[in-house]
């Protein structure tokens, strides 16, 4: 017995890879601003940690439409995107980028929390040993501050997961292409005697972030046991 | 050869040191606050001082006049820190191989494992160590860094008796066996005494005094009963 329609599974099916895709894609980029922000001082510095907080902060219908803007078939980066083949408006790649750029504050504050809870003096130790600053971030930051990590990327991952307003703004909703979990949730709740699917859909989006959370919150609660006991 | 002339300022302490040292190990001894341990981080390379200049065995770390300001890691020192600073997530062994330069041997390895009698702790995580053990990894890494000078910041601070006694044993024990430039900090005169050859004497940040170690024996001599301003802690 299927549990959830085929749509339904398409539909979540979709929903995983968006997220999955957009949370690896933005990890990177997310582990440098979050590095900078925990470890540099600069001029501009508040002002650019409130333009990556930007996407938490705004209407994400006006996030989705900058993104349209700039990555649609007419958008700045769009035109070049089309003309290499590379076209992400109205595609699952373009949703995977609205589930990133929606998914990166959320990275970026819980990694710049972990890198902050890193004692420096580790790394200056390990610089007296010889280790450059890309040694010392990949043998100690990072794994000094894994559980951050983890608990980052599930929370994060959670936030793609919900994605919604930018993700019909910028690809719309095309069935096996854009149309995610939320998407389809709110098709299902415009249509009459979808009743039953939106309640479905309503306890898998329920579940994935229970999960979310919780390995969060386990993430977070034995690094700050561990901390204790130290 | 020893070479400091340095100037720096932390908030309203100001460091201004200069001297030139021909001895193996030489000391900076001095109550807490007095600068000693900024000197050591300033020479590591932790440190940036405002002007000066910086010289071990011919290599020069820093002069603010010829723009020479070498990172910690291309300074090619054995730093050994009061608070170790092994890195909790490695084993023993991760430990004293992470400084280890690609070219060195599985002997020299074994050399230094063997000298400070590290064979049984190898698996073992920083964690699962005593504060004597710590120590002694931590002495062990720096040596296995194979540097041209070694920097001990107060080697035997917080250490119960036994552990002292222990790690003392083991410093003497490197100064025989490797001909290693060191630079010790301490506010322990009979750590003073049994590992260095020169003294540098300091004082709210400056230079009062630079003694061979048979002169500081004597000078910090505390009869039965009576004190000494020397061995006080600041």
């Amino acid at each position: 017995m299927n549990l959830l329609t085929h749509a339904e599974t398409v539909a979540l099916a979709l929903s995983f890879k968006v997220s999955l895709v957009g949370v690896v894609c933005s990890l990177p980029v997310a582990s440098g601003c979050a590095w900078l922000l925990a470890r540099k001082h600069f001029f501009g510095k508040p002002l650019f940690e409130g333009l990556l907080l930007l996407p938490l902060i705004l209407p994400p219908v006006v996030t989705g439409y900058v993104l349209l803007i700039v990555f649609g078939h007419h958008g700045a980066i769009g035109r070049w995107l089309d003309a290499a083949g590379l076209s992400i408006a109205f595609r699952w790649t373009g949703a995977a980028l609205a589930a990133a750029v929606m998914a990166f504050p959320l990275l970026v504050v819980a990694l710049r929390n972990a890198f902050e809870s890193v004692d420096r003096r580790l790394e200056n130790a390990a610089a007296t040993l010889g280790a450059g600053p890309w040694r010392i971030f990949f043998s100690v930051t990072l794994p000094l501050s894994l559980r951050g990590l983890v608990a980052g990327l599930a929370l994060a991952f959670a936030r793609a997961f919900g994605e919604f307003g930018a993700t019909i703004t910028f690809v719309s909703s095309i069935p096996g292409q854009t149309r995610t979990l939320p998407i389809a949730l709110y098709e299902l709740i415009s249509t009459p005697g979808g009743e039953g699917g939106a309640l479905r859909l309503t306890l898998v989006a329920v579940t994935v972030a229970l999960l979310a959370g919780l390995i969060a919150a386990l993430m977070l609660l034995r690094g700050g046991t561990r901390e204790a006991e130290a | 050869m020893i070479e400091l002339d340095l100037a720096l300022q932390r908030g309203e302490f100001s460091l201004e040191l200069a001297l030139q040292s021909s001895a193996r190990a030489l000391a900076l001894f001095g109550p807490s606050g007095c600068g000693k341990t900024s000197t050591l981080l300033a020479i590591a390379g932790l440190l940036r001082p405002e002007h000066g200049r910086i010289a071990i065995n011919n290599h020069l770390l820093f002069d603010s006049r010829a723009g020479v300001d070498l990172a910690a890691a291309r300074r090619d020192l054995g730093v050994v820190f009061q608070d170790a600073r092994l890195f909790p997530h490695l084993t023993v062994r991760e430990n004293l191989r992470y400084g280890m330069p690609r070219d060195a041997t599985a002997q020299t390895f074994d050399g230094v494992v063997q000298l400070l009698q590290l064979s049984a702790l190898l698996k073992r995580r920083p964690g699962q160590l005593s504060g004597g053990q710590i120590r002694r990894v931590a002495i062990g890494r720096a040596l296995l860094r194979q540097p041209h000078a070694l920097l001990l910041d107060e080697p035997l601070a917080n250490l119960h008796r036994e552990a002292r006694v222990e790690v003392l044993e083991h410093l003497r024990g490197l100064k025989r066996e490797f001909a290693l430039t060191t630079i010790l900090v301490s506010h322990q005169p009979d750590e003073v005494i049994a590992l260095a050859d020169q003294v540098a004497r300091i004082e709210d940040g400056r230079l009062v005094a630079l003694e061979d170690a048979h002169a500081f024996e004597v000078s910090s001599f505390v009869p039965p009963g009576g004190a000494h301003a020397a061995g006080a802690p600041g």
